[in-house]
C-alpha cells in the first residue's frame, strides 16, 4: 500500500509537471486569435455613446427659430442642443468648452450663430446626410476692433440676425456696432454704426450728458428691414436709419417691438417699462406709456419685455423680472399681463431666458401668442397662454431628473402592454392639472424606428419617490411618480399646499415647477429598487432600513400598511447604534392614489441603509440587506422567515453608523490642522531666531511635497464592513445534491462571504397555510476577500436562470434542470464560476490582480447578431472603476472587448451606471443628465431626424432683400 | 485540563502517553496553529504557546517518531502537511542531519529568477501567514529616470514610500525605501496608475511578488561569481534553496500557480439549521467554537473541518485534488 501511495503521488507530482506546462505555454499564446469568433465579435458588439436624457447641466443660453419650430440651449460647459418634436433633437459641443451666452438662429433657415464668453462667434448648420438631419459647425468668427482699440471695442453685447439673412448686427461694449456678412463674418467696414456716429446725429444737450455705453439691445423694424432699434445701456435708445430717438433716465435692460412697427417697449433696471412711438420725423419722442408693475417701492430690475397684440384687442405683457426689491427680490418671476389677468410665475431656480410662441405666419395681422417657454437653471417650464388659467404643459423631454436629487435607478426591459398601460393610466390621474395642448415646439420629423420594446427606468430619489421613465425612445418622460413618504410621520404635511395664495394676493405669485432640492427628511432616501414586471409587485427600500413591499392598484385606496421589525443583529450585545432613527410610521389608515400601494413596511433594525434587494414574485418572497446582516420576508404570509447576521464582533464601524465616521473623520481633519498650524509655528519661531533656514525650507517643502501614498495591506477578517450585504439573488437550483432542486437565496457581502440557504416554499394551494422555511446550506469564504458584487446561477445549457414569472409567462424558455449547474460569483477583483451542489472552483477570471482595476456594476446582457437574426448569446456587461467596459462571455469568462466609457475621475458617474437586459446602459453625466450607450449592434436606441426647409413666401424675401440691397447703396 | 494549571511539557506528554496506552512509544507532538502551520511540542514554551492558542479545543496530532521525519513541521501550508504526513517511513533514503529546529522557522521571503532579469532589477516574493504580520509598507508616485536612445528621460514610475517597522516588507531586508516598482506578479506597471498598482498588490498580497529596482544598487547579485547560486547576496535570513537556470522559472511559475490556486473556504452545513445565534461566521473559525458534528469518517470530510478551523481559510480546502486538475 505504502508503495502505491508512492506511485501515486510520483504520478501527481508528473501531472503537476504537465499542467505548468501547459499553463506555460497557454500563457504565450496570444489570445482572441479565431478568426470565426473575431467576426462573430463585429456582429454583436459595438460602443456607442447615443442619446443624452434629462435637462442640460449649467444652461446658459436660450434660443428659438419661429421658422423651424426649433428651440436651442446652450451650457456652461460649450454644448448646444437643438429640440423640436419629441425625437427631434441634435447635440453640438463648442471645442472651446466655454460658456454659450447667446443662440440667435438666422431667419428662415436652418441655421443659427452662438456667442461664447470668449467673444467668439459660432455658424452652426443643420444639414441632411444620408436622410438624416446632422448639426454642423460651418465657421467661427472673432471680431477684432479697429487697430489700437481697447479689448472692450469688440466685446459684443448684443447679436441681430437681420432678416435679410445676409448680415449680422453685432452690438459691442464699446457701443459701436459692426456688420458682418454671413456665412463668411466678413465685416463689412462702411456699414459700422459708431457711437460717435449716433453721438453726431443726436441733439447735443443730450450727447454731452451722456455717452452711448455699450449696446444693451438690437432689434430690427418688424416692417421695415432698414430700421434697427438700438438700445444703449444708459438710457438712449435710436431707430438707426435715423428717424427716431427716445430718451428714458433710467438704465436700459432690452427692448421689443409691437408687431405693427408702430410702437415698441423698453424695460429698465429700475423695474419699470415704458412704450415708445416710433415717430418718421427725426425728432426725440416722447414716451406713451412709463410703469412700474409692482411699485411703488423700489423694484428689481426688467430683464426682458414682450409685448404681444392679440385679436380682441388686449394685449399680452410678459416680462421678467420687476419684483419688489426688499420683500420678492429673491423670487425668479415672469409675469402675464392680459387685460385684468395677472399672474407672476415663480420659479424653482434662476430663468436664464424664455421666448413665446406666437403666430409666425409673416401675414398675420396678430401675435396671438400661444405658449411661453422659459429655461430655468434647473428645469424648462412650458405656460399654455390659450387655456384658462394659464396652465403648464407636460413636456415630452428634458425632464428634471433631478428635481430631488437621484439616489438610485433600476432598469426593466421589454414591459408588457398591460402593465405598462396601468403605469400610463395611474400617471395620467396624478397630470390632470397639466394643459391638454400637443407640445408647441414641434419643428422636424422624427424618422427613428419605433422603439422594439417597451423599456422602463425607475429612479430613486432623495425625497422618499420613485418616478417611472418611459425609457423606450430617445425622449425620457415621466410616466408615474410614486412617493412612499405616505407611510411615514414626516415634519411636512404632506397636505400642506403650497399654492394656497389668497385672491388679493400681491404680486399675484404662483409656483410653478418641480425642482425641489431640499428634502425634509434625507432618510426617505430611496436606495434600492426592484420591480416584477409580471406580477406587478414593487419592493422599494430605503436610507433608514425601510423595505416596503408595494403592489399595482389601479383605484385609490385607504388602507393601513403592515409593519414588521426584522432585528439584524439578533442576540449580539454591546452594540450600540449611533446612526439615524428609523423613520416614524403613520398609525392607522393611511389614503394612497392609484398605482403603486404598499401593503407591507419591514423594518430593519439597526436601521440602516439597505444595500442590497431582491424580490422574488413567484415564492412572494423578499430579502433585504444592509451593513449588518440581511433577512428574508414572507410577503404572502408578512412573516419573517429568518434574519442572519453577518457582521464581525470587531467591526465597530458597522455598528456605529454613518453618523459616528463624520465625526472621526472630522477629528483627524482637525488634528491634522493643527498639527499643520504647529509645525508652522515653529518653523516660524525658528526662521525668527534666526536658525538654520535651509532646515526650515526642508521642512516645508516636505510638508508641501507630502506625496500621495498607499498602504499595501491584505484584506483581513477584521477589515471594516465585511458584513455589509452587497447582493443577494434567488434561485432554483441544485444546492443540496444533484438530484434534487430546490429554491434557494444566495447573499454576497463586502468581506467576500458567500451565504446559501435552503428555502422550502409550500405549495400554492397550501401557500396560506405553512410557513416558508429556510436552513443555511452553504457558507464559500473567498480566498482573496474581495466584495462580492454579484451572484448568479447557469442552469445545465450554460444560461442564466430565467426571471421569476418569466417562464409562466411564456417569455422564456424552462431553464436546463437535467445539466449539472453552475455558480458564478463575481467579486470586484475576480469573476468565478463552481459547480454545483458540490461547491468546487471551475474557473476564474482575475481582473484586479491582472490590470489592477475593480468590478464595479456586472449584469447579464443578451447580445444579438446584426448578420443573423436567431442567432444571440448571454455576455456579462462589466463597468470597472475605471469607468471601463468590458463584455465577458459565459461561461468561459473570456474578455471580448473592452471600451473606455466614463472618465475614472467621475465616480458619481460610475456608481450611477445601470446596465440593460439588451446591452444598453445609462449613466449620470451631471446631476440632471443620463447619458445613454449601447454596447449592442442590435439594440440601439439613438435620434434620427430630419429639418426641412419649410416653403416660404418667397416674394416677402426678394422684397426684403432688394430693400436691403437699397440701404447698402445708401450707406455708401 | 485546566488552563491555569497545564504543568510542564513532560506531564502533558507522560499523560498523552497513559491516556493512549502507549507507555513506551516515542512520539512527536505537534498542533496546528492559527495560520494553518503544523508545529511542533517539544518543549515547555511551545507547549504553553500551543494551550494559548486553544480555542477552547486543542488538536493534538500524534506520530510515532520512527515515522516522522524532519519534514513534518514543515513551514507553509497543509498540502505540504498532508504529504508528510502519509508519507512513508522508508521513503527517507539517507539519514538526515538534524542541525538546529529549521521547522521553528518559517520562509517569510525570497529572491527569485535572478538568472532571467538584469543585474539592476530584483524579484522578491513575500509570503504571507494569516494575518500575524502586516505586509508593512506604502507605495507612492514618483519620476522615474531611464536611459533611452535619445538620453536621459524622465517618466512616472511608481516607488515605495515606507516601510512599517516590525512588519513583513521591512522584516525581509529585501525591500526599502525609494525602491521603484517595476512589476506585480509578473505585470508591468508602467502605465498604470497609482491606484490600479495598489490594487493590483492587495489582490495578490497572499503571493506577491514584485520586481524593484533597488535605491540601493550596492547590494545586488553578481551573477558571475558562482558562490551563492540564485539566492541573491543578501541578509536574508532564507536563501531560497532553489535550482538555478531554467528551472527556476518553472518553478516560480508553479509557486504561483500553486498559490494561484488556493481555494476558498466552503462550509457545508447540511441539515443543521444555521441561521440563528450562531455568533458570527466572519469571526474567523480561530474564534469560533467547534461545531459539535466533527466527525472525521471520511478523509474529506476532516479535512474540510481542518480547514475550517485551523484559522487558515484556503488552505487545506475542500479541493485539494481539484486545485491541480482544473484551471
Amino acid at each position: 500500500a505504502k508503495l502505491l501511495l508512492l506511485f501515486t503521488c510520483l504520478f501527481f507530482v508528473c501531472l503537476l509537471g504537465f499542467l505548468v506546462q501547459a499553463r506555460t505555454m497557454r500563457r504565450f499564446l496570444r489570445p482572441g486569435h479565431d478568426p470565426v469568433r473575431e467576426r462573430l465579435k463585429r456582429e454583436l458588439f459595438q460602443f456607442n455613446k447615443t442619446v443624452e436624457h434629462g435637462f442640460p447641466h449649467q444652461p446658459s443660453a436660450l434660443g428659438y427659430s419661429p421658422f423651424l419650430h426649433l428651440m436651442a440651449i446652450g451650457t456652461r460647459s460649450g454644448a448646444i442642443k437643438l429640440y423640436g418634436a419629441p425625437g427631434v433633437e441634435f447635440v453640438g459641443l463648442h471645442e472651446e468648452n466655454n460658456t454659450v451666452m447667446q443662440i440667435h438662429f438666422i431667419p428662415d433657415q436652418c441655421q443659427l450663430v452662438t456667442l461664447l464668453d470668449d467673444n467668439s462667434l459660432h455658424l452652426w448648420s443643420l444639414k441632411q446626410h444620408s436622410g438624416a438631419s446632422e448639426l454642423w459647425e460651418d465657421h467661427r468668427f472673432t471680431l477684432k476692433g479697429p487697430p489700437g482699440s481697447p479689448p472692450s471695442a469688440a466685446q459684443i453685447t448684443a447679436v441681430l440676425p437681420h432678416s435679410s439673412r445676409e448680415v449680422l448686427y453685432l452690438g459691442t461694449e464699446s457701443g459701436n456696432i459692426f456688420v458682418v456678412e454671413l456665412p463668411s463674418f466678413g465685416v463689412l467696414e462702411d456699414r459700422t454704426i459708431t457711437s460717435e456716429a449716433v453721438l453726431r446725429w443726436i441733439p447735443e444737450d443730450y450727447c454731452n450728458r451722456r455717452s452711448c455705453e455699450l449696446v444693451e439691445a438690437l432689434q430690427e423694424h418688424p416692417k421695415n428691414p432698414d430700421q434697427i432699434l438700438i438700445g444703449y445701456s444708459r438710457g438712449l435708445i435710436v431707430l438707426w436709419d435715423r428717424t427716431s430717438l427716445s430718451i428714458s433716465f433710467q438704465q436700459l435692460e432690452n427692448l421689443s417691438w409691437q408687431r405693427d412697427g408702430s410702437k415698441f417697449i423698453s424695460c429698465h433696471y429700475d423695474g419699470s417699462y415704458t412704450q415708445w412711438p416710433v415717430s418718421n420725423d427725426n425728432r426725440q419722442s416722447l414716451p406713451l406709456e412709463n410703469l412700474v408693475p409692482y411699485g411703488p417701492f423700489p423694484c428689481k430690475a426688467i430683464s426682458k419685455i414682450y409685448w404681444q397684440t392679440t385679436r380682441n384687442g388686449l394685449p399680452y405683457i410678459i416680462f421678467q423680472g420687476g419684483m419688489p426689491r426688499a420683500s420678492y427680490g429673491d423670487r425668479h418671476s415672469i409675469s402675464v399681463i392680459h387685460g385684468s389677468q395677472q399672474i407672476a410665475f415663480d420659479f424653482t431656480s434662476r430663468v436664464i431666458d424664455f421666448f413665446i410662441i406666437f403666430s409666425s405666419e409673416p401675414t398675420a395681422e396678430f401675435d396671438d401668442p400661444s405658449a411661453m417657454v422659459v429655461l430655468a437653471e434647473e428645469e424648462l417650464i412650458v405656460i399654455d397662454l390659450k387655456s384658462a388659467g394659464w396652465p403648464a404643459v407636460h413636456p415630452p423631454y428634458l425632464a428634471s431628473l433631478h428635481c430631488s436629487a437621484i439616489t438610485c435607478s433600476h432598469h426593466v426591459s421589454n414591459i408588457p402592454l398591460k402593465l405598462w398601460e396601468r403605469i400610463i393610466s395611474a400617471g395620467s390621474k396624478q397630470n390632470v392639472h397639466f394643459s391638454n395642448m400637443p407640445w408647441p415646439i414641434d419643428g422636424g420629423t422624427n424618422i427613428a424606428p419605433d422603439p422594439p420594446q417597451r423599456d422602463l427606468l425607475l429612479t430613486g430619489h432623495e425625497d422618499g419617490t420613485v418616478r417611472f421613465w418611459d425609457a423606450s425612445g430617445v425622449c425620457l418622460h415621466l410616466l408615474y411618480k410614486l412617493s412612499t413618504v405616505r407611510v411615514f410621520l414626516t415634519d411636512a404635511d404632506p397636505n400642506d399646499n403650497m399654492n394656497t395664495m389668497g385672491e388679493d394676493e400681491w404680486p399675484p405669485l404662483r409656483k410653478v415647477g418641480t425642482f425641489d432640492p431640499y428634502s425634509d427628511d434625507p432618510r426617505l432616501g430611496i436606495q434600492k429598487i426592484y420591480l416584477c414586471k409580471y406580477s406587478g409587485y414593487l419592493a422599494v427600500a430605503g436610507t433608514a432600513g425601510q423595505v416596503l413591499v408595494m403592489e399595482l392598484n389601479d383605484e385609490g385606496a385607504e388602507h393601513v400598511v403592515d409593519h414588521v421589525e426584522a432585528d439584524l443583529l439578533q442576540d449580539q450585545e454591546g452594540y450600540r447604534w449611533k446612526g439615524h432613527e428609523k423613520l416614524k410610521t403613520r398609525d392607522g389608515p393611511v389614503q394612497f392614489e392609484a398605482g403603486f400601494q404598499p401593503f407591507v413596511l419591514v423594518q430593519c433594525q439597526p436601521p440602516a441603509v439597505v444595500t442590497s434587494l431582491a424580490l422574488h414574485s413567484e415564492w412572494k418572497l423578499v430579502a433585504f440587506g444592509t451593513s449588518h446582516g440581511f433577512g428574508l420576508f414572507d410577503h404572502q404570509q408578512k412573516r419573517l422567515v429568518f434574519v442572519k447576521c453577518t457582521l464581525h464582533p470587531s467591526d465597530q464601524l458597522a455598528l456605529e453608523g454613518p453618523l459616528s465616521r463624520v465625526k472621526s473623520l472630522k477629528k483627524s481633519l482637525r488634528q491634522s490642522f493643527r498639527r499643520i498650524r504647529r509645525s508652522r509655528v515653529s518653523s516660524r519661531k525658528r526662521r525668527g531666531g534666526g536658525g538654520n533656514t535651509s532646515e526650515v525650507r526642508g521642512i516645508l517643502q516636505e510638508m508641501e511635497l507630502a506625496p500621495v501614498q498607499r498602504k499595501i495591506e491584505a484584506r483581513s477578517a477584521e477589515d471594516s464592513f465585511t458584513g455589509f450585504v452587497r447582493t443577494l439573488y434567488f434561485a432554483d437550483t441544485f444546492l443540496r445534491d444533484s438530484s434534487r432542486h430546490c429554491p434557494s437565496l444566495w447573499a454576497g457581502t463586502n468581506g467576500g462571504t458567500v451565504y446559501a440557504f435552503c428555502l422550502r416554499v409550500p405549495p400554492a394551494e397550501r401557500r396560506m397555510d405553512e410557513p416558508v422555511r429556510a436552513e443555511q446550506a452553504k457558507e464559500i469564504q473567498l480566498m482573496h476577500r474581495a466584495p462580492v458584487v454579484s451572484i448568479l446561477v447557469l442552469d445545465g445549457r450554460n444560461i442564466p436562470l430565467p426571471e421569476p414569472l418569466e417562464v409562466a409567462h411564456d417569455l422564456s424558455k424552462s431553464p436546463d434542470m437535467q445539466g449539472s449547474h453552475q455558480l458564478l460569483v463575481v467579486s470586484e477583483e475576480q469573476f468565478k464560476v463552481f459547480t454545483l451542489p458540490k461547491v468546487s472552483s471551475k474557473l476564474k477570471l482575475k481582473l484586479t490582480a491582472l490590470e489592477g482595476c475593480r468590478v464595479r456594476k456586472v449584469m447579464v446582457a443578451n447580445f444579438g447578431s446584426c448578420k443573423t437574426d436567431d442567432y444571440n448569446e448571454n455576455d456579462l456587461a462589466v463597468l470597472t472603476n475605471l469607468g471601463d467596459i468590458q463584455i465577458i462571455s459565459l461561461p468561459f469568462l473570456k474578455l471580448q472587448i473592452r471600451y473606455p466609457c466614463i472618465r475614472k475621475e467621475d465616480v458619481s458617474g460610475i456608481a450611477s451606471c445601470v446596465f440593460t437586459k439588451y446591452g444598453q446602459g445609462f449613466y449620470l453625466i451631471s446631476p440632471s443628465e443620463f447619458e445613454r450607450f449601447s454596447l449592442s449592434t442590435k439594440w440601439l436606441v439613438e435620434p434620427r431626424c430630419v429639418v426641412d426647409v419649410p416653403e416660404v413666401s418667397s416674394n416677402n424675401h426678394t422684397h426684403s432683400r432688394s430693400v436691403m440691397e437699397n440701404a447698402s447703396r445708401k450707406s455708401r | 485540563m485546566k488552563r491555569s494549571s497545564a504543568g510542564t511539557f513532560q506531564d502533558f506528554y507522560s499523560l498523552l502517553q497513559s491516556v493512549h496506552q502507549i507507555p513506551r512509544v516515542d512520539v512527536l507532538l505537534g498542533y496546528t496553529d492559527v495560520h494553518g502551520d503544523l508545529l511542533p511540542i517539544n518543549n515547555d514554551d511551545n507547549y504553553h504557546k500551543a494551550l494559548s492558542s486553544a480555542n477552547p479545543l486543542l488538536r493534538v496530532i500524534i506520530q510515532k517518531k520512527a515515522e516522522s521525519d524532519a519534514g513534518v513541521f514543515a513551514s507553509n501550508s497543509l498540502q505540504r502537511k498532508k504529504k508528510g504526513l502519509l508519507r512513508p517511513a522508508h521513503y527517507r533514503a539517507k539519514p538526515h542531519l538534524l542541525i538546529g529546529m529549521p521547522q521553528d522557522f518559517r520562509q517569510i521571503s525570497s529572491i527569485i529568477d535572478v538568472d532571467i532579469l538584469p543585474e539592476t532589477h530584483r524579484r522578491v516574493r513575500l509570503h504571507k501567514h494569516g494575518s500575524d504580520k502586516p505586509m508593512g509598507f506604502y507605495i507612492r508616485d514618483g519620476v522615474s529616470v531611464r536611459v533611452a536612445p535619445q538620453g536621459v528621460e524622465k517618466v512616472p514610475g511608481i516607488f515605495i514610500s515606507r516601510l512599517v517597522k516590525g512588519g513583513l516588507a521591512e522584516s525581509t531586508g529585501l525591500l526599502a525605501v525609494s525602491d521603484e516598482i517595476l512589476e506585480v506578479n509578473g505585470i508591468d506597471v508602467a502605465g498604470k496608475s497609482l491606484d490600479q498598482v495598489t490594487d493590483m498588490m492587495v489582490a495578490n498580497s497572499h503571493n506577491l511578488i514584485i520586481t524593484v529596482k533597488p535605491a540601493n544598487q550596492r547590494n545586488n547579485v553578481i551573477r558571475s561569481s558562482k558562490a551563492s547560486g540564485s539566492s541573491g547576496v543578501s541578509t536574508d535570513s532564507t536563501p531560497s534553496q532553489q535550482t538555478p537556470s531554467p528551472a527556476s522559472q518553472y518553478l516560480s511559475n508553479y509557486s504561483t500557480a500553486e498559490s494561484d490556486e488556493e481555494g476558498d473556504l466552503v462550509i457545508e452545513s447540511d441539515g443543521a439549521p444555521h441561521y440563528g445565534p450562531v455568533g458570527c461566521p466572519n469571526g474567523g473559525p480561530a474564534d469560533g467554537p467547534l461545531p459539535p458534528s466533527l466527525s472525521p469518517h471520511s478523509s474529506q470530510g476532516s479535512l474540510q473541518s481542518l480547514g475550517s478551523h485551523d484559522g487558515s481559510p484556503g488552505r487545506g480546502s475542500v479541493r485539494e485534488d481539484g486545485t491541480l486538475l482544473t484551471l
